[in-house]
């Protein structure tokens, strides 16, 4: 994770100094707050994977001696196939339609968005296919 | 590789590398003493325009130098890419040499461009400085722009000189005096563009863009908007008359009789369409 | 399923014994739905991947139709095939459909979906309906933008840049500019999601030994377009909330009338839309930087220096965006030009890189290896052209003419095209275990590489005559008219090159060449398994040693070496040829 942490860290570390930079030249707040912004975007995420590597030290993938054989066992669950993210997708489909076409859209929209938060929460906690 | 005797492929690649590593060292002191000798004879334009202002003038040297930078970098890369595909293209099923780092190359090129790059700015800045300043002038208008035309008054005489889209508004200006210019919009952004004073600036809604011009010969030279202000953008056309400052003083001392207001001529050309 | 794959024999290693089967997930997609509802249901990366590439492609040539139209229009003066209203509508949604629905997803929806987990070695992306969910939002975002033709009022008509106050309801009234808006809020939550699950399927999905120095340099690249899509694209989908609001619920967050700010939004679109453009180009400098290397026979030259490169390409890219601006007279302008000045140095080493994986080595002329030098060739004129623009005394005369037309069409057409269809042509084979047809295919380069240089040559020189952007009709007596037709000329050129790229694939979809699962003597980890990869990609890894695990295990005699390594044989081979 040490690679993975000091990407985004040094986002942080160049955005910080950008945009203290701009804003000691330009006083302009817009900018400035887009840059610290961007800080921020590196810094949460960074500081959060170095903390994890100094817990955990290094993966398999971090090591470049490791052997195919140090990665054995289940990586993760990857569901095959579900229907919920059309679903999921078509209600935002409708809801961005809803603002562009009138409010008779936001309906359906909101009744499949719920229709399918509700599925997609009830087939994880069943463990992926159903 | 068996080329014992006879010049095999491999030597003939080696040679290839020589010529290519002779052809470099040739190329740099030519890439920095190009700007230096052209500078002494006649540098062509380019296709740009040699700028009908001081001002325009300045950013048209900028832009030799910057072409000419750009041509000596873009065509010694452009010579390697050529030449790498043409003598490495495959003769054999062999498997080359699998070099993949070559610390010297490669930090010599990173510190050159950066060096080149460093020299750019330099030019850019000291440009910049000379096209941004504004000095005291004698002359001030106030442009305006609006969909779809222009507004040119002349706070010292209250002079006015409207149109819009086909019917173009005429500027006037005198040659040889800093002339400052006061650039607004009434609506939407626009661009104020002079294509032979190398210049535009938006118009925008709410600031005020202030810099000047100093034209150097007289004549008309025609100007348009760049920036998208909607519908009848395309028919956005003005002209600039740079005039000698006796015809000038003249000029702006005549009364400009009756004349459309900017929120008249909007209304005209959303009710008629572009045109007189 | 698992009795397909077995690790490619084509190896003469010793290393291909500890090929070990790691992956224990439960097999969920044989029997799965199939036909449409399979499309509808499918969570698989290759699937989703495939979806974003077809629907890309189909709205490219959409976009390159609304291209001809245009070129049509201005190739005379005053000519009215379409009008003023249809013009902007045109160059609106030209430019809308190529950036933001082409050239980003047809990379990091598209092909990234389909590539990077390949090359890291996972199973899928690391979270399947998430990245489903992200395709769905896009098809329904496009569909979304090219409704805008169907509605009264026509479709947005203020630019793919929607700079207020020309985007407010009073400027551009209609139901076209809110449709424009929605179908942006859409992608860009599709690619934010995509962002999200590129960057998590590369820090936790690599295969053992599999380091961040392993990758190969696409995966690299697409990791830091997703930090970047990440870094721009909420400010767009925050900026267009605005936007709406100001149209809609009487916010004057743009207007000055109420006390806002028009400026306020060129800040927020450029901080998203500099970026952008680099979202836009880095995905293509990866596949190049795959394709170059695997027909040169030579490891990545430079590779670390690479990473490094675009490290520092897109971090300086997000602190540019005000170089869009230069002629507003509001922004700083020795910051802003410093920086875009500065990006020359890293794009610079990626040329040096790609010359030198090139250097000495054995270079196949595949129709993928043609579209990478076309696309150098295209890019270097772009990026000669960009550090010109780079300079605000310069940019004030060419900017918003047909110089910056023609500057980042050489860009994105030199990246999203030229680059692009040389990973669709490199990747084919991947995809379905056959080739495309070399011969058309090279008949497409070459209509294209002309196309290009006749379409957007003569841009440059009207340009720099005054001819403005996004001007429907011309002057007949200012002598621009010949360039005008030339650029015509080639874009139909362009447009035949198409027209043989969907040749191609007809018939090689209705007459497939078979080619096994690693035509090209790959390097990279994908070319590891079949061609077309099975569900959940890989049932056997090879040992992971360097960026090239394909080619170290296909040729362990040639391992990548630094300079001055290894040189002792060839010494003594020179001493003997001079004696």
């Amino acid at each position: 994770m040490r690679i993975e942490a000091l990407v985004l860290i040094g986002v942080a570390i160049f955005f910080g100094i950008v945009g203290a930079v701009y804003w000691f030249t330009s006083y302009e707040d817009g900018g400035t707050m887009m840059l610290v912004g961007t800080c921020l975007l590196g810094l949460l995420p960074g500081s959060y994977y170095y903390w994890w590597h100094r817990r955990m030290g290094d993966r398999p993938e971090d090591r470049p001696d490791a052997t195919v054989e140090d990665g054995a066992g289940e990586i993760a669950t990857f569901p095959g196939s579900s229907i919920w993210p059309f679903v999921l997708g078509m209600g935002a489909f409708m809801l961005v339609l809803a603002f562009a076409f009138g409010m008779w859209f936001f309906f359906p929209a909101v009744g499949l968005i719920l229709t399918a938060l509700v599925g997609v929460t009830a087939e994880s906690r069943r463990g992926g296919h159903v | 590789m068996s080329d014992a005797v006879a010049p095999g492929p491999g030597r003939l690649r080696r040679i290839g590398a020589r010529l290519a590593k002779v052809r470099a060292r040739r190329i740099v002191p030519l890439a920095i003493l190009a700007p230096i000798v052209l500078a002494g004879c006649q540098v062509p334009d380019f296709g740009a325009f040699k700028g009908a202002t001081s001002q325009g003038q300045d950013a048209y040297k900028l832009w030799q130098g910057f072409f000419i930078a750009g041509i000596v970098v873009g065509g010694f890369v452009f010579l390697l890419i050529l030449w790498a595909v043409f003598r490495y293209r495959r003769r054999n099923e062999a498997v080359p040499r699998q070099t993949q780092y070559r610390p010297v190359i490669e930090i010599l090129y990173t510190v050159v461009p950066i060096l080149i790059v460093a020299g750019l700015f330099v030019f850019t800045v000291i440009t910049e400085n000379e096209v941004d300043a504004v000095p005291n002038s004698q002359v001030t208008i106030d442009v305006t722009a609006f969909q779809w035309g222009w507004q040119f008054y002349y706070p010292a005489t209250g002079k006015v000189v409207i149109g819009q889209t086909l019917d173009q508004p005429q500027m006037v200006l005198p040659i040889n005096r800093d002339v400052t210019i006061h650039l607004e919009s009434a609506d939407v952004v626009h661009g104020f563009y002079v294509p032979e004073f190398n210049f535009s600036r938006y118009a925008q809604p709410g600031y005020v863009n202030v810099f000047n011009f100093n034209v150097l010969h007289t004549g008309v030279y025609r100007g348009q908007c760049t920036q998208l202000c909607g519908l009848y953008h395309s028919l956005m056309l003005f002209s600039v008359k740079a005039v000698t400052p006796a015809q000038f003083d003249a000029w702006v001392h005549q009364t400009s009789g009756h004349h459309a207001t900017i929120g008249q001529l909007k209304q005209q050309i959303r009710a008629n369409g572009p045109g007189a | 399923m698992t009795d397909l794959i077995n690790p490619p024999l084509t190896g003469n290693g010793a290393h291909g014994t500890s090929v070990i089967d790691i992956i224990e997930h439960r097999e969920h997609a044989e029997h799965g739905p199939t036909g449409i509802l399979k499309w509808l249901t499918s969570t698989d990366h290759k699937v989703i991947g495939m979806s974003y590439m077809i629907t890309s492609l189909v709205l490219f040539y959409m976009a390159g139709i609304m291209a001809l139209v245009m070129r049509l229009q201005l190739a005379t003066p005053n000519s009215s095939l379409v009008s003023f209203a249809q013009y902007n509508e045109l160059f609106t949604m030209h430019g809308s459909l190529m950036l933001y629905l082409f050239a980003g997803p047809f990379a990091f929806g598209g092909l990234a979906n389909y590539i990077v987990p390949l090359q890291v070695g996972a199973p899928d992306m690391a979270f399947p309906r998430l990245n489903a969910l992200s395709y769905w939002l896009y098809l329904s975002g496009s569909i979304t933008m090219m409704m805008g033709f169907l509605v009264a009022g026509g479709a947005a008509s203020f630019g793919w840049v929607a700079y207020a106050p020309l985007s407010n309801a009073t400027n551009s009234p209609g139901a076209g500019g809110d449709i424009w808006i929605m179908a942006l809020v859409l992608t860009g939550f599709s690619a934010i999601f995509t962002g999200v699950n590129l960057v998590a399927t590369i820090f936790y999905l690599r295969a053992p030994g599999l380091t961040m120095f392993r990758m190969p340099i696409f995966t690299w690249n697409m990791l830091v377009t997703a930090i970047l899509i990440l870094i721009a694209f909420p400010v767009l989908t925050a900026a267009l909330v605005m936007l709406f609001c100001d149209r809609h619920f009487g916010t004057h967050i743009y207007s000055v009338q109420g006390g806002g700010s028009p400026i306020l939004w060129q800040n927020l679109f450029w901080f998203f839309g500099h970026p952008e453009v680099y979202i836009l180009a880095l995905p293509y400098f990866g596949i190049v930087t795959e394709v170059i290397p695997v027909f040169s026979r030579k490891p990545v030259f430079g590779y670390k220096g690479m990473v490094f490169a675009t490290l520092s390409i897109a971090a300086l890219s997000t602190g540019v965006w005000a170089h869009h601006m230069f002629t507003t007279g509001l922004v700083l302008l020795p910051f802003f030009s410093l920086l875009s000045l500065l990006i020359a140095v890293p794009t610079g080493i990626k040329f040096f890189n790609w010359i030198g994986t090139m250097w000495r080595g054995e270079i196949q002329f595949s129709t993928a290896m043609l579209f990478s030098i076309g696309f150098l060739f295209a890019f270097l004129m772009g990026g000669v052209t960009g550090v010109m623009l780079a300079s605000p005394p310069i940019d004030f005369f060419t900017h918003d003419t047909y110089f910056v037309v023609a500057h980042f069409h050489q860009v994105l057409f030199g990246t999203a095209v030229f680059a692009g269809f040389a990973g669709l042509y490199y990747w084919y084979p991947k995809f379905f275990g056959r080739t495309l047809r070399e011969h058309l295919g090279k008949w497409h380069f070459w209509l294209m590489f002309i196309g290009f240089w006749v379409t957007f040559m003569p841009q440059y020189i009207v340009g720099l005559l005054g001819m403005p952007r996004r001007v429907a009709v011309y002057p007949s007596y200012l002598g621009w008219q010949s360039y005008n037709i030339i650029s015509t000329v080639g874009a139909f050129i362009i447009a035949a090159s198409f027209a043989v790229l969907l040749w191609n694939l007809w018939i090689s979809w209705r007459k497939p060449v078979v080619c096994g699962d690693n035509p090209w003597d790959a390097h990279t980890l994908e070319w590891f398994t079949t061609s077309p990869p099975p569900h959940h990609n890989y049932s056997h890894l090879p040992p992971i040693r360097s960026e090239r695990p394909t080619w170290d295990y296909n040729h362990p005699e040639a391992p990548a070496v630094g300079h001055g390594e290894g040189r002792e044989p060839h010494r003594r081979d020179k001493v003997t040829v001079g004696q």
